[in-house]
């Protein structure tokens, strides 16, 4: 497989009034060509932050990447990139769903105007030439009519319309990366489906590899290869998709899991619910993060970080129940912890 | 008043008959947001509400509790029509029925303590003495799992869940007997929802309280509740228990939505079983004639574009709004 991004050891704050939030601490990954990874965490973990940093749009001097970070897009340094450079690999190389359709198009501008727009920009080519091309980019994206829909202005238009149109702009320069943020939370069941139906699809046609940003378990056993849990700025756990579905290790993993009721659980029972709130991200945190929530906190998670333990080629968790030393645990499913 | 009306009465908490609400939205156009909905909700029980953004829901909630006076339709609260109180019953109906919404950060005054949200309706209600009230409140933080101390708080300083809390806290203060719940957890983050939800079960074990459980999220609304309904554009289409709903739906649009509901199993072909459901749901400004579904519905025949299906019971206890439930569920391959 062809890596295509590779970001390690990811610092990002933000400098706020009451001192710096460090929300992203050491993220490391790498994403291969066609490929769909999974951010998966609760609000505040951090995914959307990561995401941003890829593409660099976090703005300084609010937010800034540390220094030591490396995020190399084809070997490409991103963190370091100068203005043109930037403005060229973003939107040509890289593009980003937004998570709310409803916000992140432009409501004064006909929605035609709005793919024309990149188009125009990377491809230079003619205003009518760009015209046909957005027409065809929303025949991609399965909008009905489209030849009269590239006049519509963003209000004439569903959320599930918007958010593909939101897909059309950012497959406009066919990118190498497509990043999608929350891409249906926005969205009903059945046109959720129809969005995550539409990816897959442009997957396979345009091999693109998407990173996808969201909370909700079930699209990501669906869609994606890949899975890293992400909390408090780190990952906690990564690997494929039925690693991490059927065989996870980390008791944050298993927390997330077992606390969506599925539609075989017992009615009425007890959902599991995990206790307390995500740690403050101002505070220095030199031990493990999940240590004040988790039911399995030893002497040592509160005093320092565990490593990374690797299960398999694919398959790392960051718990200190992976070291030898530590007692027998089951996992939520009933499987020994360590193998 | 006889005695099996009395019977009735303990029997079901609400009855709604023909419920209509219309807004209008200009001269000649008119939103039909629920249209012709019945429903019954039993003492105790938690009815599950379902459907798309858009179907009505939230609407037929709110006019339920008299937020909204209905366009025509009664809505009967213990029996008694709720449109035609006035005056002290009003007042003891609002007492009785509360509501918990939807966006914990919208609905809480950033202005107010949260001991001054929750002992509002207090005021309003009962008579108490300082201390009483201020015993009360802490009870109450207490009873949604919170400490005494936020009493004293203002609602940006809690988190989304907290907030929710609340809410729910709020609703419990004028001792309901029916609570609205309107999307409470959607605004949340999944461990946070299960936290919600397992306290929303706890409180109605030790109140009995009756719930309308509005949402989207099926998996949810199965989980809570003991009979779900689904709305689809205004019109309640499928009224049933909770078990005959998700395992044996009747009405195509119930099929096709509980298909879709992702599930967290990455072994499942999810294509293989999903009922794709082509385009997306019309504007309830100027709704389809006939079955309002027909358009999507891969079975719809004539009839369903000539008559508007009426909500009948095809098996005990389970409603559909469907012409052609029956031959669809005896032989589904056949008429596709």
């Amino acid at each position: 497989m062809e890596q295509i991004l590779e970001v390690k050891d990811l610092h990002v704050s933000f400098n706020t009034y009451a001192g710096e939030v460090k929300a992203v601490r050491g993220v490391s990954f790498e994403l291969n060509k066609g490929e769909t990874l999974a951010f998966v965490g609760e609000s505040g973990c951090g995914k959307t932050v990561t995401a941003k940093a890829i593409l660099r749009l976090l703005k300084p001097p609010f937010a800034e990447i540390k220094e030591g970070s490396q995020i190399l897009y084809q070997g490409r340094d991103v963190v370091h990139m100068d203005k043109k450079a930037l403005s060229s690999y973003r939107g040509e190389e890289v593009s980003m769903i937004f998570q709310d359709p409803m916000t992140s198009l432009n409501p004064t501008m006909k929605i035609g105007k709005q793919i024309m727009e990149s188009l125009r920009i990377h491809k230079h080519i003619s205003k009518q030439e760009a015209r046909k091309e957005a027409i065809e980019l929303l025949r991609l994206v399965n909008i009905p009519s489209p030849e009269t829909r590239v006049d519509s202005y963003p209000h004439e238009l569903s959320g599930g319309m918007r958010q593909r149109v939101m897909i059309a702009i950012a497959l406009a320069c066919s990118p190498n990366i497509l990043i999608a943020d929350e891409p249906t939370t926005a969205l009903d069941v059945t046109i959720q489906i129809q969005i995550m139906d539409l990816l897959k699809d442009l997957k396979t046609k345009l091999g693109t590899a998407i990173i996808l940003v969201t909370h909700d378990l079930g699209v990501v056993a669906n869609f994606a290869d890949r899975v890293q849990v992400m909390y408090a700025g780190q990952v906690l756990e990564r690997g494929t998709t039925k690693e991490i579905f059927e065989d996870s290790r980390h008791p944050y993993t298993w927390a997330l899991l077992s606390s969506v009721p599925t539609l075989a659980k017992e009615s009425k029972q007890e959902l599991y619910a995990l206790k307390g709130t995500p740690p403050d991200l101002i505070l220095p945190l030199n031990h493990c993060p999940f240590a004040a929530r988790c039911e399995h906190c030893m002497q040592i998670c509160k005093e320092r970080n565990p490593a990374e333990t690797v299960l398999s080629e694919t398959h790392r968790v960051s718990c200190w129940l992976q070291h030898p030393d530590a007692p027998r645990t089951l996992t939520f499913n009933g499987k020994e912890a360590r193998s | 008043m006889s005695e099996t009306n009395t019977a009735r009465q303990t029997d079901n908490i609400i009855e709604v008959t023909d419920l209509c609400k219309y807004f209008r939205v200009s001269r000649k156009a008119t939103l039909k947001a629920v249209d012709h909905v019945n429903l019954t909700i039993r003492r105790g029980e938690t009815l599950g509400l379902v459907g798309e953004s858009g179907c009505g829901k939230t609407t037929c909630g709110r006019t339920m509790i008299r937020l909204y006076n209905p366009t025509s339709g009664t809505v009967k609260f213990n029996g008694q029509d709720i449109s035609k109180l006035s005056g002290k019953e009003l007042l003891q109906f609002k007492k009785n029925a509360q509501i918990i919404f939807q966006d914990p950060y919208a609905s809480l005054d950033p202005r107010m303590t949260i001991g001054e949200i929750i002992s509002e309706g207090m005021n309003v209600h009962f008579h108490y003495s300082e201390e009483e009230k201020r015993q009360r409140v802490n009870d109450l933080l207490h009873r949604v799992g919170l400490s005494q101390d936020y009493a004293n708080r203002f609602a940006h300083e809690l988190s989304g869940g907290q907030r929710q809390r609340i809410g729910i806290a709020r609703a419990l203060a004028v001792e309901p007997q029916f609570i609205v719940c309107d999307e409470p957890i959607s605004a949340l983050d999944v461990s946070i929802q299960a936290q919600v939800v397992n306290l929303l079960i706890k409180l109605q074990r030790e109140d009995q309280l009756t719930y309308l459980f509005i949402s989207h999220d099926l998996a949810m609304v199965k989980h809570i509740s003991d009979r779900v309904g689904v709305m689809y554009l205004g019109n309640l289409v499928e009224l049933s228990s909770n078990v005959a709903l998700y395992d044996h739906p009747l009405h195509p649009y119930t099929k096709a939505l509980i298909s879709a509901i992702p599930t967290a199993d990455p072994e499942e072909d999810m294509s293989a079983r999903q009922i794709k459901l082509e385009g997306e749901v019309p504007s309830p400004i100027n709704p389809p004639e006939g079955c309002r579904f027909r358009q999507r519905c891969r079975y719809a025949c004539d009839r369903c574009a000539q008559e508007t299906p009426a909500l009948r019971e095809v098996k005990p206890g389970h409603f559909v709004a469907c012409h052609r439930c029956e031959e669809l569920d005896e032989h589904p391959e056949e008429n596709q």
